[in-house]
């Protein structure tokens, strides 16, 4: 018995997908446990049970094929690879386990009393008397990822306006390499690219920090120095954009859900379920792919091998067969098990950080707002693999 | 059974592989994965008598539903082998801690690895990952005698020396550990006379080692309830065996993070006031766990009848 593939006529790229990518996404859910994208010869998987077995499978979607849309077997990555997200074990292993030492929990706990401290310093200024409307974005989400983690990985003062650009194009390039957001970037990417490329150098790293961390494991062998800058290069990609877009997407959630604030008012150790649940709620980082390495059955179907497939990390934490009431924000669920962070070896070995930033900054204005709301429309910037805002206008009340 | 369901495996085949070895085939009782593990990585095995014995795992990875260990039978040893030898059967459960990692194989040109016994557990992984990485690398396998050492039939390679004892003497390591360019690395596994000597050889920027040497335990780990105290609210828990720390404090409204639930990422770290924890993690390093000041709710439990939490 053959089972009907579902198929759809559904560019995920889709400036207007991209805008509100929720319709798109119920649909790939609802078409079935596998379905086919003929528009980029392509499939997608978006339901929670096969996204998580997916993304754990390591063994038969691999990523060093690449986790975009250009598949690295036949087309050229627009940069070398990442020793992390765009590679499989055995190489995977070594820049994983060193990545992981660095950024673990343990680690961390020698910031968090500064980040507190820096948060609280950052609201006070953006706070000076009583009632205020800004936009939360620039002023809160992008400012104190920006004012802690470039310090924690030991970046020089000079040209830190070059990661959010960096880091956006890069999310881009996952996607078509001819669509309109890539064609955009491209123009000023060797100049982004090159700066941060000097800076995963061990001579332009400050003494201390997670950069000077990677390069004295190096110096134990625990990477090769060829490694080292490579695996900078990735701190410096995937750790700024997302955290400024997860805490966006938590200061969003918290001004348009009734009742949210003044709960965690009363209930501050609820501020790590309240971002992990906005995270949940809004994927800061919506979808990756993976390629086949054999046929590989999914539901009643088979993905043949060489195959590139959209994980769809988005649609599955909001997939109604694994999540009650899955569109409501809702700091009364347990949000453990979503995949925002992915899940399986390639899941964000930074979370930890973007945690503490986020419980940084909450905390801080926890103790000085008494409520936040909307002030205005917030504008969504488009990203070909992100869910962000460009422009979050809000009021904060003190 | 005496541990969390999330932390027992099945005995799904024994299979005798050299005198006085078995290999073990472990598998999730439900037939689910289990955790991912790199080269160089071991379980502990939680016997129903109570001990706790740490074995290398050494099947293939790229297989996510079985681990494969192997057991020598130490004569002189605590009884822990001889149990897997004598008593445990097929379809027996066992507990599980870990997959922990603290001999990771690291990046290199070139790799010898020298192997004593039933020290090829730990290598054959190893291999198996110098070749997918196309490095250059040599394994010389000692052993008492060819009948004594496991696995040789999937040692089938040139890159392989195998050096029984009773045939070409002791290992040649004067040979073998001079001369070696500082891009090699030398792994080696094995009872303690041979590290000894190739520790007092090998230059010691290129040498990583593991000791087979079963630790003293403190104490065997509990087959009763615990009790948990959630010290900022004051609420006690009792934590039967069927069931995780992380699960028995979010029924007793603690809102504790996770996302693994395998003890792998991290996330549901929590500090711990008092008690005496059971570490099951594969997160925490051997100081991190001697330390007792923290517990990945989501495997790790409590060697004593109480543990304070900070929740």
């Amino acid at each position: 018995m053959t089972a009907v593939l579902p198929t759809l006529d559904l560019d995920p790229f889709d400036p207007e997908v991209l805008r509100d990518p929720l319709p798109a996404q119920a649909a790939l859910r609802d078409a079935g446990p596998l379905v086919r994208l003929p528009r980029y010869d392509t499939w997608a998987i978006a339901r929670y049970a096969e996204v998580h077995a997916a993304l754990t499978d390591w063994q038969s979607f691999e990523s060093s094929a690449g986790v975009g849309l250009t598949n690295f077997r036949t087309g050229t990555p627009w940069r070398p690879p990442s020793l992390l997200l765009e590679a499989d074990p055995p190489h995977h292993d070594a820049p994983r386990a060193v990545l992981a030492k660095v950024l673990g929990p343990r680690a961390l706990r020698k910031l968090r009393a500064d980040w507190l401290a820096d948060a609280e310093a950052l609201v006070d200024e953006v706070l000076p008397g009583g009632t205020v409307e800004l936009d939360a974005v620039p002023a809160l989400a992008a400012a104190f990822p920006l004012r802690v983690f470039p310090d924690a990985v030991g970046l020089a003062r000079e040209g830190r306006e070059h990661l959010l650009p960096y880091g956006d194009h890069a999310f881009n390039a996952f996607g078509p390499t001819d669509n309109a957001l890539v064609l955009a970037g491209n123009a000023s990417m060797p100049e982004h690219a090159g700066w941060v490329a000097r800076q995963c150098e061990r001579e332009v790293l400050a003494p201390a920090g997670f950069g000077a961390d990677i390069w004295a494991a190096a110096d134990r062998g625990e990477l090769t120095h060829a490694q080292a800058p490579l695996v900078v290069r990735s701190l410096l990609t995937a750790g700024v954009d997302t955290t400024v877009h997860g805490i966006g997407a938590v200061l969003h959630a918290l001004a348009v859900t009734p009742g949210a604030w003044q709960l965690l008012r009363e209930r501050p150790e609820l501020v790590r379920v309240a971002f992990d649940e906005a995270v949940r709620w809004e994927s800061p980082v919506q979808a990756f792919f993976r390629t086949t390495v054999r046929d590989v059955p999914v539901g009643d179907a088979v993905v043949p091998a060489g195959e590139k497939v959209l994980v769809v990390f988005a649609a599955a934490n909001r997939d109604p067969r694994r999540w009650a009431d899955p569109d409501a924000f809702d700091l009364t669920r347990d949000p453990s098990g979503h995949v925002g962070f992915g899940m399986g070896i390639h899941q964000c070995v930074g979370q930890h950080v973007a945690r503490l930033e986020a419980e940084s900054l909450l905390t801080a204005l926890l103790a000085r707002v008494t409520s936040l709301e909307l002030a205005g429309d917030p504008v969504r910037h488009l990203n070909n693999t992100l869910r962000s805002w460009e422009s979050l206008p809000v009021r904060l009340v003190c | 059974m005496t541990t969390a369901a999330r932390s027992t495996v099945r005995v799904a085949a024994k299979e005798r592989v050299a005198d006085g070895v078995v290999a073990l085939t472990l598998v999730d009782p439900d037939g689910a994965r289990l955790p991912d593990w790199t080269p160089g990585s071991h379980v502990d095995l939680v016997l129903p008598t109570g001990d706790t014995r740490q074995y290398s795992l050494c099947g293939d990875r790229w297989d996510a539903f079985a681990y494969r260990v192997a057991v020598l039978r130490e004569p002189a040893g605590r009884g822990g082998s001889a149990w897997v030898h004598d008593e445990l059967a097929v379809g027996d459960l066992v507990g599980l801690g870990g997959p922990r990692n603290q001999f990771r194989l690291v990046p290199a040109p070139r790799y010898l690895f020298l192997a004593g016994g039933i020290g090829i557990t730990p290598l054959l992984p190893m291999v198996d990952a110098a070749r997918r990485l196309g490095a250059d690398w040599r394994l010389v396998h000692g052993g008492r005698s060819r009948a004594s050492m496991a696995f040789l039939d999937e040692l089938d390679d040139p890159r392989v020396t195998v050096w029984p004892q009773d045939e070409l003497g002791l290992l040649p390591l004067g040979d073998l550990l001079t001369g070696l360019d500082d891009g090699t690395r030398v792994y080696c596994c094995g009872p303690a006379p041979l590290l000894d000597a190739v520790e007092a050889v090998c230059p010691p920027g290129l040498l990583r080692t593991e000791r087979f040497v079963a630790r003293e335990q403190g104490a065997p780990v509990r087959d009763e309830p615990f009790t948990v105290v959630l010290d900022r609210t004051g609420a006690e828990v009792v934590v039967t065996p069927e069931v995780s720390v992380l699960e028995a404090v979010r029924a007793a409204g603690a809102d504790v993070l996770s996302s693994c639930r395998q003890g792998t990422c991290g996330t549901c770290e929590t500090t711990v006031l008092a008690g005496d924890p059971d570490h099951r993690d594969s997160v925490l390093d051997e100081a991190e766990r001697a330390a007792g000041d923290c517990l990945l709710v989501c495997v790790s439990r409590s060697r004593g009848d109480r543990l304070v939490l900070d929740l």
